[in-house]
């Protein structure tokens, strides 16, 4: 993603668990393995993570539960501070900040959504709603008119002096959405947000979260467990193994190229056809110039299929939204693909 | 398993606790046969050998607190100034004591309206009827006023002690090392038996309804200390980190989110709060307090039945009224308005509150039984009660029966089991407890065992701390007669079992003072009645847990159970009660603490053993002497509770219910 521009850089970072991080952290060599750490009597919720998240982008950050997705994320936002490495945020080592920095930080940046909601049970939705906005002293009637537009925004119109108690899981989350989005944050985190909806509110819940996301274009770091989830959202996926990062790329690149044999495993049951794009697929066009209609490089393999099991031609061109050819798609190694060979 | 376990991690570091107690137990044994050529230090602590340790406490208080840090000059400021004006205040208001702002009495039909008014918005119309109709009884049996005294000084102690718990709560939860200091003092003041806390009270704040004030709140501080650092603690993680997200400072922290999500636990405190200040403000009679427990004791010194039984029914009223309202507000959670609701639906309750206060108060000026019920123009039937409850107890049968329970226990138990504790050698009396202790609950409060009771040994209290001792085991194992049976009948019912938890509930929020009525009513003034009041008293708990415990037991195992061809008596036997067993246990150590308090109690009855002693000094200044007699209560006390909680926690982690 070298061409957007940087927004959290996280360098190096550690997170150890345990009665004395730092100390241990210094007495290691650098090649132990998760469970050498465990038996020293410490937990690797981080282990030496590298990643770069860019303005506008999603990245998926996605692993069994206990891999150190959650504390990853709280890392970021430090709600945990790292052991060792830096985290910048737009530029700024949060891990410099003082805590009216961090404060201030939070108040005007960052949003995050919960899995299991996180709400305060004795406000109103609208109460809850505007709590950041409350927190940062914005006065009474601000607040009220800034809550609404949100509450508007995530579609619970009419229901902003219920108490937390008396809405559906769905609702619950919509209102830790907007609650997330009240200070229109450039950075918003969501940690497992629809893991604890049933699947299909899960469903409806992630075509609102696109909808919300065509509209705001926040950087986003999401949480998740459900591959095909992550799949579903991610401009980039990051999958996570006890406490390091396995593999981080685009969803097509994870499914043909699977880094280890963890990511194998992982996208070893997904039907590929569905995930990778023909403009992924093709090679470079190099001078040639195949004939006949192009496909879209921006359609999935499984969208081209009845195309590449009726279509004659060894070779397909592929055309870019503005209809400009890009590359080549190889019909047999689309079918390939599409037949689950590849 | 557990005592596998146990035993695995004790034989790493050499003999099992098994082994121990069981060393320990022989040796005991044998140094008690071999008493009769035991020289005399080794039977009883030769006198010579006790430290004064009464003296170093007076010294320790008279010269050190008293008049060197002048902390009496502190505490007699503050009672004879916030606190006295606040209880004058109260008074003024509720009693019509003159003192400013010369308002009061406020007239009953009033206060009865809005407790109706408050009961309704808490609780629907049950509660309005219990909380309108608890006042209207108070006032036309004619106790308004001494029912109204108790109620101006828990008005006071209540909240005082709330905001003291909460401040210490709060502040345990925010630092660990507050926390681990504050922790051991709590389970000592819980252990205290209540007269300790009443002469301290006396000395520094004053004789009177100050000192029976501050008794009252001292004594109600240390469940709203754990309620609060324990609901503080549950807040849920993910509530805390929206918190910090949302750029909370600390201050927002603590008053917006931690403080409002701990709701339910902090009320709950409140609820032992007021429950505690009113067992407790009865009991200040004792250092004279007005107000219903004055009467009572009065009443129940002269023998006068009937008005004892009157305000029995005052104070039960007024427990039960209290414990409903607060725990209806526990569950009580906001709820929203329809958009468009006019302002005065939304405040209905209050602007109601309002209105009834205001009408009763302007027809209170008219009608004079709105204002107050006369001398002549009560219900009470003392009298006739009394004369009844005589007659009853005269009726030959009924003398027969008690007569010869009476005789029974005394010449054939108590008496005998007394003498027998008496006669065993002190040493060997501390090896048995410390056997025990080992046996059930492991090394650890063992240990703690053997020094508690050798500082008993040592006070110089010997023989009447082992007296208090054979009340309590007495009692409690009596107790055990009734209430597992009872507990273990009820809890194969469903209806039945909620019936009875409903029941004991209720007898556990009477004031202890209420259980030596029946008692005196049975057997008249001896020991007896003390037993059979702390057999009462103690019998809820243990049936309490015992239902608890069963009916806890996970449906599964019994449904497994009843699978594998088990009768009921072997599903019992063999599933229910030993799955049932840690909760039992809790029970059973809440018994045994509750005996500990009520033995102290009746001590009002004519006992010989710590509490006798314990009430005396309250007549003079002896505050070393009243602290030591008070800390070999809690010494026993403790003992126990850490053996039995400390089995059952080992129990429960091996069962894996914890």
């Amino acid at each position: 993603m070298s061409d957007r521009e940087t927004v959290i850089s996280c360098r190096n970072a550690w997170k150890l668990f345990g009665d004395n991080p730092k100390k241990f952290f210094a007495s290691m060599s650098g090649s132990e393995s998760f469970d050498d750490i465990r038996r020293a009597g410490y937990i690797a919720g981080v282990r030496d993570v590298s990643v770069d998240v860019g303005r506008g982008e999603m990245l998926v950050i996605m692993g069994l539960s206990g891999s150190g997705k959650s504390t990853l994320v709280r890392c970021f936002s430090r709600l945990h501070d790292i052991t060792t490495g830096t985290i910048t945020v737009e530029g700024d080592d949060i891990g410099a900040m003082s805590e009216r920095e961090l404060i201030a930080l939070r108040r005007s940046k960052m949003g995050m959504v919960f899995q299991s909601f996180g709400l305060l049970p004795h406000r109103t939705v609208l109460d809850n709603i505007a709590f950041p906005l409350e927190m940062r002293g914005q006065d009474r009637h601000d607040r009220r008119k800034r809550a609404m537009e949100v509450i508007e925004l995530v579609g619970l119109s009419g229901r902003e002096d219920y108490f937390p108690r008396e809405l559906s899981g769905g609702q619950q989350q919509r209102v830790g959405i907007a609650r997330s989005l009240a200070i229109e944050p450039d950075i918003w985190f969501l940690d497992e947000p629809f893991s604890a909806l049933d699947p299909l509110i899960r469903r409806e819940m992630q075509d609102e979260f696109l909808r919300l996301q065509q509209m705001l274009s926040k950087t986003i770091v999401f949480i998740t467990h459900d591959f095909d989830e992550a799949l579903r959202l991610a401009d980039r996926i990051a999958i996570m193994k006890d406490g390091a990062i396995e593999q981080c790329d685009t969803p097509d690149q994870i499914v043909l190229n699977p880094a280890t044999p963890y990511v194998r495993k992982f996208t070893e049951d997904i039907e590929k056809s569905r995930v990778v794009h023909a403009g992924v697929l093709s090679r470079p066009l190099n001078g040639a110039a195949p004939e006949g209609e192009p496909v879209q490089a921006s359609a999935t393999i499984q969208q081209l299929a009845r195309q590449l099991v009726n279509d004659a031609r060894e070779d397909l061109p592929v055309a870019d939204a503005d209809g400009a050819l890009v590359g080549v798609l190889n019909r047999q190694q689309a079918l390939d693909v599409l037949l689950g060979d590849a | 398993m557990a005592d596998v376990t146990a035993d695995i991690e004790d034989t790493k570091n050499g003999l099992s606790s098994t082994r121990v107690a069981q060393i320990l137990l022989v040796a005991a044994v044998l140094l008690a046969a071999a008493r009769p050529v035991l020289p005399e230090f080794m039977i009883r602590v030769p006198e010579a050998w006790i430290p004064p340790f009464a003296q170093w406490l007076d010294y320790f208080f008279n010269v050190i607190v008293i008049e060197k840090l002048k902390i009496a000059v502190l505490t007699r400021w503050f009672a004879e100034g916030p606190l006295e004006f606040m209880l004058n205040t109260m008074a003024n208001l509720l009693e019509g004591k003159r003192r400013w702002p010369f308002l009061g009495p406020v007239p009953w039909t009033a206060v009865a309206a809005v407790a109706a008014v408050v009961g309704y918005y808490l609780g629907g119309w049950r509660m309005a009827a219990l909380a309108g109709g608890t006042f209207i009884w108070t006032a036309l049996i004619g106790q308004w006023k001494i029912a109204m005294q108790t109620m101006s000084v828990l008005s006071v102690a209540a909240p005082l002690a709330f905001f003291t718990g909460l401040l210490l709560g709060i502040t345990a939860w925010k630092w660990e090392l507050v926390n681990r200091i504050i922790k051991p003092v709590l389970s000592v003041l819980q252990t205290l038996p209540f007269f300790t806390y009443l002469l301290p009270a006396v000395i520094f704040f004053k004789v009177g309804p100050t000192a029976g004030a501050v008794a009252t709140i001292v004594y109600a501080i240390p469940p709203m200390i754990l309620m609060t650092t324990l609901g503080l603690k549950k807040v849920s993680p993910e509530v805390v980190e929206a918190g910090k997200m949302a750029g909370c400072t600390r201050w927002q922290m603590l008053t917006r989110v931690y403080l409002p999500a701990a709701r339910t636990e902090i009320l709950v405190g409140v609820n032992q709060v007021i429950m505690l200040c009113l067992a407790m403000v009865v009991l200040t009679a004792f250092i004279g307090m007005p107000g219903l427990g004055a009467k009572l004791l009065a009443m129940m010194g002269s023998f006068k039945l009937g008005r004892s039984f009157e305000i029995g029914v005052t104070i039960v009223l007024l427990a039960v009224m209290l414990d409903r309202l607060s725990k209806a507000w526990v569950v009580k959670l906001p709820e929203h308005h329809e958009k468009g609701t006019p302002w005065w639906k939304e405040h209905v309750v209050l602007l109601t509150a309002i209105g009834a206060f205001v009408v009763f108060l302007a027809l209170a000026q008219f009608v004079q039984v709105f204002d107050h019920i006369g001398r002549k123009q009560d219900f009470s039937r003392g009298k006739e009660i009394d004369t009844a409850i005589k007659g009853f107890l005269a009726i030959d049968t009924v003398q027969a029966f008690t007569g010869w329970w009476r005789w029974f226990l005394n010449v054939w138990i108590l008496i005998p089991f007394r003498n027998g504790l008496l006669w065993i050698p002190t040493p060997a009396f501390i090896l048995g407890i410390v056997a025990f202790s080992c046996w059930l609950g492991g090394k650890r409060p063992a240990i703690y065992a053997a020094l508690f009771f050798s500082l008993v040994a040592l006070s110089g209290w010997w023989d009447r701390s082992v007296i208090t001792l054979y009340a309590v085991i007495s009692a409690v194992i009596l107790s055990m007669f009734i209430g597992l049976p009872l507990g273990i009948l009820a809890s194969r019912n469903e209806r039945w079992s909620r019936r009875i938890l409903l029941a004991c509930d209720t007898a556990q929020t009477f004031p202890s003072f209420i259980y030596l009525i029946p008692a005196i009513m049975l057997f008249g003034v001896n020991d007896v009645a003390v037993i059979f009041s702390i057999v009462i008293f103690t019998t809820v708990p243990l049936t309490r847990y015992t239902i608890e415990g069963l009916r806890t037991v996970p449906p599964e195992m019994t449904e497994a159970a009843d699978m594998s061809g088990a009768t009921k008596r072997q599903k019992l036997l063999t599933v229910q009660l030993p799955l049932a067993l840690p909760t039992m246990a809790v029970g059973f150590n809440q018994a045994i603490m509750f005996a500990f308090f009520m033995v102290i109690i009746a001590a009002f009855i004519g006992t010989q053993d710590l509490g006798q002693e314990l009430q005396r000094t309250l007549a003079g200044t002896d505050l070393g002497k009243n602290f030591v007699l008070g800390i070999c209560v809690s010494l026993m006390a403790l003992s126990f509770d850490l053996t039995i909680l400390s089995w059952a926690e080992r129990r429960k982690r091996a069962l894996g219910l914890a």
